[in-house]
């Protein structure tokens, strides 16, 4: 099974820091583990998700500003 | 006025349907589609769906809350606090639809929510504001003005924001340097570098005061509330009377606040907020027209039933006190539960009660929107019920909070019931002596919070 990259929370699952900013990561992309992917925002917060892995993304599983549960899979990384 | 809409949601939405109730008006919920079972759905005469979860979709669509009030045929709309609360658009929507806002004018809302404006009208109505300059300085200037004000100053950036640009000087040697580095930060963020200069005020605390006003120009104080434990400006215990005031500083805090409101043409339920440093000083700092998250702790002390009086005076009645009826008894305590989880940072902590046991007895009163079963939704504040003690003193609100707390049980999320007991623990709170830093302070010395 391909590694994945799991939001840590529930909530709106956003690809940019801000609706004027680039995404954080592009499909292709490579990370490391610790490099931020992704926000959630949750009961009017925002956290950021990290990568836990080294890898090259593959796709997103979700669409910008859908709802996620906590522990779903977001991103599908290949490994190098 | 016989039909009221609350365009809330959560446990104010329950607290001013629960209002409505008991003066026989018909009342309207309206809710978004995360919030079908909601309690406040539950106890209204009828409610509404205005939309999907999210809030701009829901709750703070304007469109769509006119459209409920227009079928359901409503006379007024109650807009609890956040969401549409300070929306001088709004409440002037519902004017020009021939609703009866319960709360201010938009004249006013727009008046006090603009911060300098709100400033002007109190330095003009007698209130002190935090010394400062009233525009921006130059290098040259800011010796003599820093002298004027008195240290520490804080230097701040007129095109500000975000803590961009603000610098904090002790003495004369450190200013020049600072300003200098504070206008080139400001220049590089905002291209714009010019500075202000305004007291930095140290281990000041937050006092606010509960004023009420009515249609036919009266217009009463219900005493202050304590709000210095905050963090990240969220506050999340008050109390009332403050620990910090004299008699004297309470009658010239309570003078100065009537004199603003008198000065904005204020009607309804308002505050005044205030910073007190520690020579018994104080100044305003803004005006929240709206209800308050913390209104039952003045309930408590003063028997006043805020949410009933602004039902009242929006009806076009007359305040049912008057100032010298209003007296202030005993001590009350509010504590914020919140669906966060205190040993991770406060992380939000959404998901289903599972299990939940109030607690009760005397002087003890709960203010939520939970119950077993109900699924806290990720949208919205973290906000899950106000514990509210009532003691004939001090010693024994505290009791009594720590004692309900130890009763409160909620299952299935995290909740911030731990930290209030840690809290009420400290021998600083205990007390009464602290200030707006202090939770950050004591949090950060604990090492306890990592973000």
């Amino acid at each position: 099974m391909e590694p994945t990259i799991k939001s840590p929370l529930p909530g709106t699952f956003y690809r940019r820091p801000d609706p004027q900013s680039e995404p954080y990561v592009q499909e292709g992309d490579t990370v490391e583990p610790g490099d931020v992917v992704g926000l959630v925002e949750i009961m009017k917060t925002f956290h950021e998700i990290h990568s836990d892995a080294a890898g090259r993304i593959a796709r997103f599983l979700v669409e910008n500003s859908a709802l996620v549960d906590a522990g779903q899979d977001i991103i599908a990384l290949e490994s190098d | 006025m016989q039909k009221v809409l609350v365009a809330n949601r959560g446990e104010i939405a329950v607290r001013v349907i629960r209002a409505c109730r008991e003066l026989g008006i018909a009342s309207v919920a309206v809710y978004s589609a995360a919030d079908e079972n909601a309690l406040h759905v539950q106890h209204a005469d009828e409610a509404v769906c205005v939309g999907p979860p999210h809030a701009r979709e829901s709750y703070l669509n304007m469109e769509a809350i006119l459209t409920a009030a227009r079928q359901t045929g409503v006379h007024a709309v109650h807009p609890g606090y956040g969401f549409l609360a300070e929306n001088a658009s709004f409440a002037a929507a519902c004017r020009d639809e021939g609703l009866v806002w319960v709360g201010p004018s938009p004249e006013a809302i727009e008046a006090m929510g603009d911060k300098a404006r709100a400033r002007q009208l109190a330095g003009r109505a007698g209130a002190p504001t935090i010394p400062g300059t009233d525009g921006t300085v130059s290098p040259e200037q800011a010796t003599e003005v820093a002298e004027a004000i008195g240290y520490p100053v804080l230097i701040k950036a007129a095109a500000g924001g975000g803590g961009r640009g603000i610098r904090a000087a002790r003495d004369e040697a450190e200013l020049a340097g600072l300003v200098a580095q504070a206008a080139a930060e400001a220049e590089a963020a905002f291209g714009d570098s010019s500075v202000y200069l305004e007291k930095l005020l140290v281990d000041a605390r937050h006092v606010e005061v509960q004023v009420l006003g009515d249609a036919h120009g009266n217009l009463i104080h219900l005493f202050e509330r304590e709000c210095s434990l905050q963090r990240r400006r969220q506050k999340l215990l008050e109390e009332s009377p403050s620990p910090a005031l004299d008699s004297q500083t309470r009658t010239a805090m309570t003078d100065a606040a009537l004199r603003i409101a008198r000065a904005a043409g204020y009607e309804n339920a308002g505050t005044i907020e205030f910073l007190l440093d520690g020579d018994g000083a104080f100044y305003f700092i803004e005006m929240n027209t709206r209800i308050q998250v913390e209104h039952p702790v003045t309930e408590l002390v003063t028997g006043v039933d805020l949410v009933k009086e602004q039902l009242r005076v929006a009806a076009g009645e007359t305040l049912s006190v008057a100032q010298h009826e209003v007296e202030l008894e005993g001590v009350a305590i509010e504590v914020r539960i919140n669906a966060e989880d205190p040993e991770r940072s406060f992380m939000p902590s959404p998901g289903e009660i599972t299990g939940l046991s109030l607690p009760g007895g005397p002087g003890v009163r709960v203010d939520t929107a939970a119950f077993a079963g109900y699924h806290v939704p990720p949208f919205y504040d973290s906000l899950v019920a106000k514990l509210i003690c009532w003691g004939s003193g001090r010693d024994e609100a505290l009791a009594r909070t720590q004692r309900a707390l130890e009763e409160f049980v909620v299952e299935g999320i995290h909740t911030t019931i731990p930290f209030h007991l840690e809290l009420l623990a400290d021998p600083s709170v205990r007390a009464g002596d602290y200030h707006v830093e202090f939770l950050e302070r004591r949090t950060a010395a604990s090492g306890r919070i990592a973000t």
